[in-house]
């Protein structure tokens, strides 16, 4: 086993290819709880990639910075989550393309 | 060690297909689990042995989780489940491979990158103790009013008042 | 004496000023007397000036302060009195002080008593400004503000819209020679770099002579707006809608001498320049015998002498023409008194008919007006030109330039028009003071002559035109003429020969037998009831043409009015409403369209949003690697 890992660009190339499925995912998707997922697969594509580059830089700070992605990113599910209960409670389903209040 | 990488980065990519194209929302979840799964083992092969388990327990652990319970809450499944027309799914993935397109443009560029990773000891629990709390200790605070705002968001917003008893008991 | 100048004009603004402000508070003959006397003022001074002058003094240049200072030109308000000035300024204030006296008669009943003597006040200081200013621009000054003076004294019975347009008019064919006398002002600007009257004059001889020429040609179209020359005249006729001391003070005596004052005033351009005073000669005198003939078929009795004052002012110009400076003022002098006389005779009539203008219904009043149907005599004498009135001077003294100044045929074209002047002004004396009296019963009750205020005037005016004529004595009776001689050295005379004593007594001889015939003819004529004028409408033949005024009102109506009226409405209706308004109206309709379009982006639709959001990014990126 050696000491070496795939080069960084490799890296890119997976956290591109991860982010833009979640992209994709986002689009293509209309419930609102496999939306808020794909925008975790989204993040985690990220975090992915500055752990890769704190790796390559041996500098801590991205892996710190990973630390706090996840941070926000467990607050953001549970208010996002809260407000989709909140949303089926008034609409009685979790369809996106029925929020269409801010029509002219 | 490698082919490791190329291996479990191919399963990673096959896995979030299947989760932005199941019908079943669950089967979503599922999916999505493993994803978290595939992408810790990366975080392992990079010695980021801290946010291996972390990535674990927080993502895989605790907010899978709390989607499932509220997919569960809310009783979807497949019948349900609300489909976008052939168009407007061709134009979303179209537009992601665009943007696929012009982030690969964009950061594959400099001899910088072309270099291997070698492993290191950065990603230790130790190592990387010291810098959150004497570099980043003001963020690391800040982030506990975060989860306080959150908390306490995410109960106002879900409370439930008398007048949705109604609602929901239908 | 640069006071006299100032109290002069400054006496008049006050009695404006005074009329106009404490008018209503005050009982009317206070401010018939306060005018008047502001008038008596300025007569006063011009006469202390016109004895300094006399004396062999100096013209006196006053400068007010220094009005403009643009570039290389600057402007006084400065004020030259010399011979040419204080001739006109006399003739001016005095007129205008009788002419102030008799109104105080004549308006006696009138709402608007205050502010008739106001812009009888200003008319005098504007006209005052006029004849006293030292450069042409300052003349300018005056000229404007006698025609706004003019405007405000022809519309003065405001409520009837048909005096109302009459002043318009007035007022607007004076704005259209205005823009001759403008570009003759900007001309001398050009040419010389100042107006003033002492530079420019003096610096005359080297100027180029097309330029002076064409100068001239400029001036005389200002002078034939503001005269009353062929083609800007009819608005004098109109004009009469004013209240008869209006039409007495300035369409006879003063603001329509302002031309002829242009004129003489600018004798040093015009002796130089062959083409343009021609053209003054042939203007004056299709003027005189145009008006002259027009004044047969008049039935009213301020039109007939409207007319017949647009004939003299001919006379006059053909004067200017011939290059008899002096001869003008001469006739502009003895005209002033007997117009002013008969304008405010015939005002007298007026009076005393109640308001009744057409002679067609006035006859046989020479019994119960005995003062105005002598004093009116008297002016129909004097510009029949009856020897040894002053009309008679002065017509003959034209006459006689003219024949030996130009040639036979000008001579012969006025000598008739002289005949036919004294035809329509002995009709209309006949028509209204003889005969039977052709009125309604209630008129001939009202019937009385006028109160002092107004007869006094008549009685100073009459006595001027009797004896007018001493100021010019030609070289038959005396050696001295007293204008020429006073003229001499500012107004440059073209030196014509002087007429034979023959010829003298030839003319005298036959305009004495012709003017018997003609009285003697017309009274019969006039006075039996046979012969009485038809109404305009029913005319015939040539009477028809003069009547109708050689029609110049309905072709000025339809080659002048309509095409400026057509302009207009196209302006309006295509090009202001449909194009101007239509470009607003699109661009405000094509924005709201843009909007409207552009409103269905916010459409609420959560998955579009996204997709935009994506394009937006990749757009982005796209765009920052480009640039």
């Amino acid at each position: 086993m050696s000491n070496a890992l795939p080069p960084l660009e490799h890296y890119i190339w997976l956290s591109s290819i991860l982010f833009c499925i979640g992209v994709a995912g986002v689009l293509i998707r209309r419930n609102g709880i496999v939306l808020l997922m794909c925008v975790e697969l989204m993040l985690n594509a990220v975090n992915l990639l500055f752990t890769a580059f704190s790796t390559h830089f041996q500098d801590a700070s991205g892996q710190i910075f990973v630390f706090f992605v996840m941070v926000v990113a467990a607050a953001e599910v549970a208010v996002g989550l809260a407000i989709l209960v909140m949303i089926y409670r008034n609409t009685k389903s979790v369809d996106i393309s029925l929020l269409d209040n801010l029509k002219h | 060690m490698e082919y490791l990488f190329y291996i479990l980065s191919g399963f990673t990519i096959l896995s979030a297909i299947l989760m932005i194209s199941a019908r079943n929302p669950v089967h979503s979840v599922l999916y999505l689990i493993v994803t978290f799964f595939l992408i810790s083992g990366q975080y392992l092969m990079m010695n980021a042995q801290f946010l291996f388990i972390v990535n674990l327990i927080v993502y895989a652990g605790a907010i899978m989780v709390l989607f499932l319970f509220v997919l569960m809450l809310l009783n979807l499944n497949r019948e349900t489940e609300p489909q976008k027309s052939m168009k407007a799914k061709l134009a979303g993935v179209i537009s992601a491979g665009l943007l696929l397109i012009t982030l690969l443009g964009a950061l594959i560029q400099g001899q910088t990158y072309r270099g291997s990773l070698h492993i290191t000891d950065v990603g230790l629990v130790k190592n990387l103790g010291m810098a959150l709390f004497t570099k980043f200790v003001v963020p690391f605070e800040v982030s506990s009013i975060l989860f306080l705002s959150a908390m306490v968001g995410a109960i106002l917003v879900g409370m439930r008042k008398k007048e949705d008893k109604e609602v929901v008991s239908e | 004496m640069e006071i006299y100048i100032a109290i002069a004009l400054l006496s008049p603004v006050i009695g404006f000023a005074l009329s106009g402000l404490l008018g209503r508070s005050l009982p009317k003959n206070i401010i018939g007397i306060l005018a008047s006397t502001s008038v008596l003022i300025s007569f006063i001074c011009s006469l202390l000036l016109f004895n300094y002058l006399y004396q062999n003094g100096a013209p006196i240049k006053f400068t007010f302060f220094n009005w403009m200072a643009v570039g290389n030109i600057s402007i006084d308000f400065s004020f030259l009195a010399d011979r040419l000035s204080v001739w006109m300024m006399m003739i001016i204030t005095g007129v205008g002080f009788l002419i102030h006296i008799y109104s105080i008669g004549y308006m006696h009943n009138d709402e608007g008593f205050y502010k008739f003597f106001a812009y009888l006040n200003l008319f005098i200081f504007a006209m005052l400004t006029l004849v006293l200013g030292a450069n042409y621009v300052i003349m300018f000054f005056g000229w404007e503000g006698v025609g706004l003076c003019s405007y405000l004294l022809i519309g003065f019975w405001y409520s009837n819209k048909q005096y109302g347009y009459a002043a318009r008019k007035a007022f607007i064919m004076n704005r259209i020679g205005d823009l001759g006398l403008l570009l003759g002002i900007f001309m001398l600007f050009n040419v010389f770099g100042t107006t003033d009257y002492q530079t420019v004059f003096a610096s005359a001889a080297s100027a180029n002579a097309t330029t002076i020429e064409i100068i001239c040609l400029l001036l005389f179209v200002g002078a034939i707006g503001k005269s009353a020359q062929i083609p800007l005249f009819t608005w004098l006729p109109d004009a009469m809608a004013g209240p008869t001391p209006v039409s007495a003070l300035i369409h006879a005596a003063t603001m329509v001498t302002a031309g002829i004052y242009l004129v003489a005033r600018s004798s040093v351009f015009f002796v130089n320049s062959e083409m343009a005073s021609n053209l003054v000669l042939m203007v004056g005198l299709a003027t005189a015998v145009i008006a002259g003939t027009i004044g047969l078929k008049q039935n009213d009795i301020k039109k007939v002498l409207a007319y017949s004052t647009v004939s003299q002012l001919g006379y006059m110009f053909v004067a200017l023409g011939v290059g008899a400076y002096s001869t003008a003022l001469f006739h502009v002098t003895t005209h002033a008194f007997f117009k002013a006389l008969l304008f405010l005779g015939s005002g007298s009539v007026i009076h005393a008919m109640g308001g009744e203008q057409d002679i067609r219904k006035m006859g046989g009043l020479s019994k119960k007006l005995t003062i105005t149907h002598f004093t009116f005599l008297l002016g129909t004498l004097a510009i029949a030109g009856v020897p040894p009135l002053a009309g008679f001077f002065s017509k003959d003294e034209i006459l006689a330039k003219a024949f030996y100044g130009n040639g036979i045929i000008v001579f012969v074209l006025l000598a008739l028009t002289s005949v036919v002047t004294a035809v329509y002004m002995f009709r209309l004396y006949f028509l209204t003071f003889h005969g039977e009296f052709r009125g309604t019963e209630e008129q001939k009750h009202h019937l009385h002559e006028s109160p002092s205020s107004m007869t006094v005037p008549l009685i100073i005016l009459a006595v001027l035109s009797c004896s007018g004529g001493i100021l010019g004595l030609s070289s038959l009776f005396s050696h001295h003429h007293f204008i020429n001689d006073f003229f001499v050295k500012t107004l440059l005379n073209k030196p014509i020969e002087e007429p034979s004593h023959f010829f003298e007594w030839l003319v005298l001889g036959v305009s004495v037998v012709l003017l018997a015939i003609i009285i003697l003819v017309t009274r019969k004529f006039y006075t039996s009831n046979s012969n009485i004028p038809v109404a305009a409408e029913d005319e015939t033949g040539i009477g028809k043409v003069l009547s109708k005024k050689y029609y110049f009102d309905e072709i000025y109506q339809a080659f002048v009015q309509k095409p400026i009226e057509w302009i207009s409405e196209f302006t309006y209706s295509i090009i202001d409403r449909k194009i101007i308004d239509g470009i607003v109206n699109t661009t405000g309709n094509g924005i709201s369209f843009c909007g409207n379009y552009l409103r269905k982006i916010q459409s609420g639709n959560i998955e579009y949003y996204l997709l935009a959001m994506v394009i937006g990014v990749v757009s982005f990126l796209v765009i920052y690697q480009l640039v």
